[in-house]
């Protein structure tokens, strides 16, 4: 089942991208529900039995998605997943994104150790690396960058396949990191560190006045013990500034080159779809490489030529023959559903193909039942590549 | 039959509702929230991550920081709706708390206002509930009136998926680590009381699917741990059962047996059998039953839960055109007041 097929629409080519030595990394982004992580596990699965070295980054799987990974421990390190069919010379490593652990290591490689130490012992360090809203987008893109170096120094990736947090907004992955690093640069951190580089700085005194009332302000209303731990955790980071902003510089950086590969997940619902379009016309601003759209779980019919309306009509006729309550009748009712929500989504998805006329996409037709097992991922990669 | 344990809904002031992503809680707030106003009250619809799902639901222009009216019901019975911002709703809440006129403006400048709403942990989601807090608290007439009684007679809170809904209501132990005293700490303190309250229920939506099945019943469990009250399990988009037992037996036999039937009823359908339509036909029978199969499990999942059931259908024509409407009639129907 496939939607395109009926129309000129550009197809995304999943066993090309797949298959082309050229792509190294690939992104599957998309608005919460669509099937990310269940999109990137089956990309990484096929791409490992055609021969790739693949390692698949998760954010947060779904458990018998995660147990079907040998994911069963949250350790932050990749690890072979069992299973997978390895006589093509390809490989495939699993992991799940522990993004306080990330958080704690990429301090660790930029602090001294008696640095680190106070830093990670400052308890506005561990409110942030623990719970800020975009922790788990930047340390997606920290991790992200990590086994990228890895693959290139020791050659034992040739392909990642990242899946995204499941943000408020797709673009998050894409702006929250920027947030992280620009507050670290930001004015604001400037002005709670002034006690302690106070006087010699001029442009500190053009601001004084609006500084001096902002900071009794923030201490008012937050409490003088949080402000101080905030002082401390960014007295701290100061020593560390250049590092974190020159590593999501280089991630970001990464992900506009042309060996990366954005995937951008929805399902056919008007909602994610419009996700999509955010997503999509973004990633153009940017100039970030697209490979495509996957639409996903698509009501697939089996009995295609029959219209909902005719399979309406036939009801009709078996309910006055007196065989409403017949097979046949509870079939025809069925497909009649069944058609009319493939007609609504159909209508969704052609709408947006016609607004995107050069995104390649291709589509997933819905399963009976849930996949969690490396076979139901083979089975997606499989109707990925159409 | 109205169930007897939606009798605690009757009872509730804020309604919180949350779900995996994609199961429809926009859908089904703004549902709630119209039922509710169709019953006479004054109903406040919320969201708080500002994607405008309520206008798009709605048809309206988007939604912001000033309360509207999307719906006045012939019962006296009015809907409103609000898109809480949490950069307004400090601003709002130095003037209201702090008189900070000139200060505001200066944090603003130097960027403290967007430190506190986007990067300090914790003190966002104190602002949005804080939002929440007001709007629920003020008095007939408005701030400041005498008036006797409440303006809102319930909130119904679209609140972010599971994931992050725990952390979002348990406001006070995001805090906790940072701040141990001081106002926002205080404030912090009767947002938690009010969240705690056997007035405010948490809705968990989901779809007889596995994955939104677990994560709703991990979300329940951890919703109860953090001292909350949990409301209905609201089952959306459940499918018309098109086939009876009978039928699903039938189609477990033999395809010969099947051809043989279908062709002759199709016949009497007025339809000319092919092979291709009679094959199809049979395939979407038996996926029907896989996943009959797999939804009674996650029912039996879902009731083993022990919280009252609202089920509410798929509309086949998605949420436009009126859908609202009809599943804010099928809560009333299942005894939702």
């Amino acid at each position: 089942m496939t939607a395109r097929k009926d129309t000129e629409h550009p197809r995304l080519e999943v066993d090309a991208l797949l298959a082309d030595p050229g792509v190294g990394i690939i992104v599957c982004c998309g608005s919460g529900g669509v099937g990310k992580t269940t999109t990137a596990a089956a990309l990484g699965i096929r791409a490992a039995e055609a021969g790739r070295k693949v390692v698949v980054l998760t954010i947060d799987p779904a458990r018998r998605l995660a147990q079907a990974l040998g994911l069963t421990e949250l350790d932050n390190t990749p690890r072979p997943v069992a299973g997978v069919d390895l006589a093509a010379g390809g490989s495939l490593d699993a992991m799940m994104l522990d993004m306080k652990r990330t958080f704690d290591e990429v301090v660790e490689t930029h602090a001294t150790p008696d640095k680190a130490e106070q830093i990670l012992a400052n308890p506005f360090y561990q409110a942030v690396s623990s719970s800020f809203a975009g922790t788990q987008e930047y340390m997606a893109m920290e991790k992200l960058g990590q086994l990228r170096s890895q693959a290139v120094a020791d050659g034992r990736w040739d392909l990642i396949v990242v899946d995204t947090p499941p943000s408020r907004s797709a673009l998050d992955f894409l702006d929250a990191p920027k947030r992280l690093g620009s507050f670290l640069d930001g004015r604001f951190v400037r002005l709670l560190m002034a006690p302690a580089k106070a006087g010699g700085r001029a442009y500190l005194k053009v601001f004084s006045v609006g500084v001096d009332l902002a900071q009794r302000t923030v201490s008012r209303v937050l409490g003088g013990q949080l402000l101080m731990d905030v002082q401390t955790f960014v007295a701290a980071l100061d020593t560390m500034f250049g590092g974190f902003r020159e590593r999501a510089d280089v991630t970001y950086a990464l992900l506009k080159e042309d060996t990366t590969a954005f995937v951008v997940v929805a399902s056919p619902d008007r909602d994610a779809l419009r996700e999509a379009a955010f997503f999509v016309d973004r990633l153009g601003a940017e100039r970030m490489p697209l490979a495509g759209v996957v639409v996903n779980r698509l009501q697939a019919l089996g009995a295609s030529a029959l219209s909902a309306s005719r399979a309406e009509d036939g009801v009709e006729q078996l309910i006055e023959a007196g065989e409403g309550e017949s097979l046949t009748a509870g079939l025809l009712g069925l497909h009649a559903d069944l058609a009319s929500t493939a007609a609504r989504q159909h209508g969704v998805v052609s709408r947006f193909a016609a607004n995107h006329p050069d995104v390649p996409m291709t589509s997933v037709a819905a399963a009976a039942t849930d996949v969690h097992d490396l076979d139901g991922l083979r089975e997606v990669g499989r109707l990925l590549s159409g | 039959m109205p169930s007897p344990v939606l009798a605690d809904l009757a009872a509730a002031r804020l309604h919180v509702v949350t779900g995996k992503g994609g199961v429809g809680k926009t859908t089904v707030a703004a549902s709630l929230a119209l039922a509710l106003a169709s019953t006479g009250k004054r109903v406040l619809v919320i969201e708080v991550e500002g994607r405008q799902g309520l206008s798009q639901t709605f048809d309206v222009a988007p939604l912001g920081v000033e309360e509207v009216r999307l719906v006045a019901h012939h019962s006296g019975g009015e809907l409103w709706g609000l898109s809480i911002d949490a950069k307004a709703a400090l601003l709002e809440y130095l003037q209201l708390f702090y008189k900070l006129g000139r200060a505001g403006s200066a944090l603003e400048k130097v960027g403290a206002i967007d430190f506190a709403t986007t990067i300090a942990p914790g003190v966002r989601d104190v602002l949005l509930t804080g939002k929440i807090y007001e709007a629920a608290g003020r008095p007939r007439g408005g701030r400041g009136s005498k008036q006797r009684g409440l303006h809102y007679d319930a909130l119904v809170v679209d609140a972010p998926p599971t994931g992050r809904a725990v952390r979002f209501l348990n406001v006070n132990a995001g805090l906790a680590d940072v701040a141990k005293v001081g106002p926002i700490r205080s404030q912090a303190d009767s947002i938690t009381a009010m969240l705690r309250d056997t007035r405010t229920l948490v809705h968990m939506v989901t779809l007889l699917e596995e994955m939104p099945v677990q994560e709703s019943l991990d979300g329940l469990r951890d919703l109860a741990a953090a001292g909350l009250h949990l409301g209905a399990i609201v089952v959306n988009q459940i499918r018309e059962p098109h086939l009876s037992p009978a039928h699903l037996t039938a189609l477990a036999g033999s395809d010969d047996d099947l051809d043989e039937t279908l062709r002759t009823e199709l016949t009497s359908a007025g339809l000319r059998p092919t092979g291709p339509m009679v094959k199809g036909l049979v395939s979407e029978g038996r996926d029907h039953a896989l996943r009959l199969d797999l939804q009674d499990d996650m029912a039996a999942e879902i009731a083993a839960a022990g919280r009252p059931v609202i089920e509410l259908p798929a509309l086949t024509d998605g949420v436009e055109d009126g859908g609202i409407a009809v599943l804010a009639d099928e809560l009333l129907d299942q005894g939702v007041r």
